[in-house]
């Protein structure tokens, strides 16, 4: 019994070894050979300076930038802490997290969109993400902010629509997934024109 | 619901279908040593690794042998994995300097891990360092999910022989598991998804100075190494907190195909597997036109549940109606890049197979989409199910329809020309129904103590249902959650219980079965035969699965989800 116990700790020490250590560090070292940009986590860097991720939301507040979702992480968009709100969908924080939100898109985007109603407000816009960092909004959600970003900034609003529509990533052979704006993206590529 | 949305979900099925066929062939191929080069010079390397850990390559075990390997093997990583987790603030590979787990934690997390489930009572990239993740969880998430092939190959090996007591060699099973299955498939994945934006890297986390001028840290290691075997081995843990919601999990639309084909791919592809090593494939179709019906209605509730929206968005005037431009629906804790049709038909697929992986939170569903994933767990994750636990669940409800169909038309039951009889009929009730008994033992424990009720997160009807869903999720091994849930220690503790017996009854209640059939003779399918290898095969086993599991889950659903979704 004492043999039958110690060789089965060898083998778990094996196993350990091949899929613990060896098989982790040998995809490391292809990843980082052949991926290095996404393996390290798809930074962008402007000047030489890693100013976020592609793939993390970072809290655009500023007038004159695309906003993201809401992020139900401490502090919001932290990329160190994913989280979902774990709201039911009965709950009343919920009902208080969707008023507030709708409150603060209205007075965002109300003076920029005359005439604007609850209606016109996309889902995703008063709604937690998934992670909390998701770095995409709905093609609806970028409409509605396109004509405060564009006045803020002194742009036709086609040339901000054009930008959303460049920053747009597709489904999936135009099939799978949804679309949606990389928030990140376009608002560096609207700091690149200037304003 | 969308035309696109159909579509996904429709593709999604034949795609999987397609590559399960083909590696269920393989997968029999491999066990049965009728592949070429299982049996060239790898054979040696085999044998090596059989003769260190001091198995027999000559030698099968019968089924109590095989067992109480499986069993030793099981408790010398619990013992290890556990020093592991309590010492990692002692131990290298800790970049961000993160403190030993706590102990109610750890023996969880430990339970949780060794039992395949990956229930996680932490967030991994604030309590989990490198080495814990890579050397003790995304281990067990390889050896967890071989254990449980090994296991299923075994049992089949039960139908498939006949006059003998062995089924196999437990440490032949396993290895083969492990290096001509689970690691190959997951150094394909994993580099596919590196490719697509996955973090591989031993760097610490990432400092950004954001467009806004804030410092932003993003947490990164070698995510797309374990995030490839999670999905495979039907394991389901994060290396994020929010899983694979979180983007550098589970970047794009192309992603999230794949890696939920990956959650499905080796509990189908062991039916057409099972198929193969009793030589009689249409057998294997009965079952998969079983599983995949009620896959099927799963998704069919779940996706317009989601899409119609909860009664607080609709009520508050927002525009949830797909189009073009939004995917619309219930989108709280969901991600816009999956939008409704992907995340209704994830959480599906990871509660029909025992992965419990998530790309969107479970807790923030509607009533009743909310209820589809709960239910599903509830079947006893036979829904194709765990690899390797799925399918040895699933006959146990096999045999209990046999048994049943043949008390209707009065003759002694068979099974691919096995009587079966009253040894077999007990251990499969044993299988089939200890679990849900627990569940419901577990949740009535939950909120009659007062810890059990701080445990909650939200209240009334649906903190209920997020204790049933705990106790549900742990027993059967899902590992997903409404994820609101948790108390130390009680919960941890209690949820440790539910962990460790889930998966161990039926586990060898499944090798008891194998055993048991492997010592009968083989008789000759006569003209008063009851077919099992046709449509009316399959519908019964639908109607027992439905009956059985779902009359002990409906009055435990009424409490929580039904009263929330009329109320």
């Amino acid at each position: 019994m004492i043999r039958t116990i110690g060789r089965t700790i060898l083998g778990v020490v094996v196993l350990t070894l091949i899929f613990g250590i060896a098989y982790p560090v040998v995809m490391t070292g292809i990843a980082q050979v052949a991926f290095s940009d996404t393996a390290n986590g798809s930074l962008i860097r402007v000047n030489g300076t890693t100013v976020g991720s592609k793939l993390a939301a970072q809290g655009f507040t500023g007038a004159g930038y695309f906003h993201e979702r809401p992020s139900a992480t401490v502090p919001a968009y932290n990329a160190m802490g994913t989280t979902f709100s774990n709201l039911g969908p009965t709950s009343d924080a919920l009902r208080t997290q969707v008023r507030d939100q709708i409150a603060a898109v209205m007075k965002a985007e109300g003076p920029y969109n005359p005439g604007l109603r609850v209606g016109d407000i996309p889902v995703d816009a008063v709604t937690t993400s998934g992670s909390g960092i998701d770095p995409d909004i709905s093609p609806a959600y970028a409409r509605l902010q396109a004509r405060r970003v564009a006045a803020v900034r002194h742009l036709s609003l086609s040339t901000v629509e054009q930008l959303i529509s460049r920053y747009t990533d597709g489904r999936f052979i135009g099939l799978f997934g949804e679309p949606g704006v990389n928030v990140l993206e376009l608002n560096l590529a609207l700091d690149r024109i200037g304003h | 619901m969308t035309a696109n949305g159909i579509a996904q979900i429709l593709l999604y099925a034949v795609i999987l279908t397609a590559l399960a066929y083909p590696l269920g062939i393989y997968m029999a191929r491999v066990y049965e040593g009728t592949i070429s080069f299982v049996n060239g010079p790898l054979a040696r390397v085999e044998r090596l690794f059989l003769r260190l850990v001091g198995s027999d390559p000559e030698h099968e075990q019968n089924w109590k042998g095989y067992a109480g390997s499986v069993l030793l093997f099981t408790i010398v990583f619990t013992v290890l994995l556990y020093l592991l987790l309590r010492s990692q603030g002692h131990l290298p590979l800790n970049p961000d300097n993160l403190p030993g787990v706590s102990a109610p934690i750890a023996l969880n997390t430990t339970a949780s891990f060794v039992s395949n489930t990956n229930w996680q009572y932490y967030g991994g990239e604030y309590t989990m360092s490198y080495l814990s993740q890579m050397a003790g969880l995304a281990v067990q998430n390889f050896v967890s999910a071989a254990a449980g092939m090994a296991v299923l190959a075994a049992v089949i090996r039960g139908f498939a022989r006949r006059n003998t007591s062995e089924i196999g060699n437990f440490w032949r099973d396993l290895y083969r598991s492990l290096v001509y299955i689970l690691l190959p498939l997951s150094v394909v994945l994993a580099l596919v998804l590196v490719w697509q934006g996955v973090p591989q890297t031993f760097s610490g986390h990432a400092v950004a100075h954001t467009v806004q001028g804030v410092t932003q840290q993003i947490a990164r290691g070698p995510v797309a190494s374990q995030v490839a075997i999670k999905q495979l081995g039907t394991n389901g843990g994060g290396w994020y907190n929010s899983n694979s919601a979180v983007p550098f999990e589970n970047p794009n639309g192309f992603t999230n195909l794949l890696e939920c084909v990956a959650i499905l791919l080796i509990p189908m592809a062991q039916v057409f597997m099972f198929g193969r090593m009793i030589g009689r494939m249409r057998q294997a179709w009965a079952l998969w036109g079983a599983m995949f019906v009620l896959m099927a209605a799963g998704v069919a509730i779940a996706y317009p549940a989601e899409q119609h929206g909860s009664a607080v968005l609709r009520d508050s005037g927002v525009n949830i109606a797909a189009g073009s431009q939004q995917s619309g629906g219930n989108m709280q804790d969901k991600e816009v890049r999956f939008g409704i049709a992907d995340t209704a038909l994830w959480a599906t697929v990871t509660t029909d197979a025992s992965n419990g992986s998530v790309n969107g939170g479970h807790d923030a569903f509607t009533p009743l989409g909310g209820s589809v994933p709960l239910a599903n767990i509830f079947f006893g994750e036979v829904i194709w199910g765990g690899v390797g636990s799925g399918l040895y669940g699933m006959f146990f409800y096999v045999l209990i329809t046999v048994f049943i169909a043949g008390l209707m038309v009065g003759r002694t039951p068979e099974y691919l020309g096995k009587k079966i009889e009253a040894r077999e009929i007990k251990i499969a009730a044993v299988g089939a129904l200890f679990v849900p008994t627990m569940v419901l033992v577990l949740t009535g424990i939950s909120v009659v103590t007062h810890a059990g009720l701080a445990s909650m997160y939200n209240s009334g009807a649906h903190g209920f249902s997020e204790a049933l869903y705990a106790y549900t999720s742990q027993s059967n091994n899902n590992g997903s959650a409404f994820a609101g849930y948790g108390g130390l220690p009680f919960a941890a503790n209690l949820g440790s219980v539910a962990l460790y017996l889930g998966r161990f009854v039926p586990l060898l209640a499944g090798l008891a079965v194998g055993g048991s059939l492997a010592a009968k003779k083989t008789h000759p399918e006569s003209a008063g035969t009851f077919r099992t290898d046709g449509a009316t095969f399959a519908i019964l086993l639908v109607a027992i699965i439905v009956l059985t599991a779902g009359l002990m889950v409906f009055p435990a659903l009424t409490l929580g989800p039904i009263v929330e979704g009329l109320s």
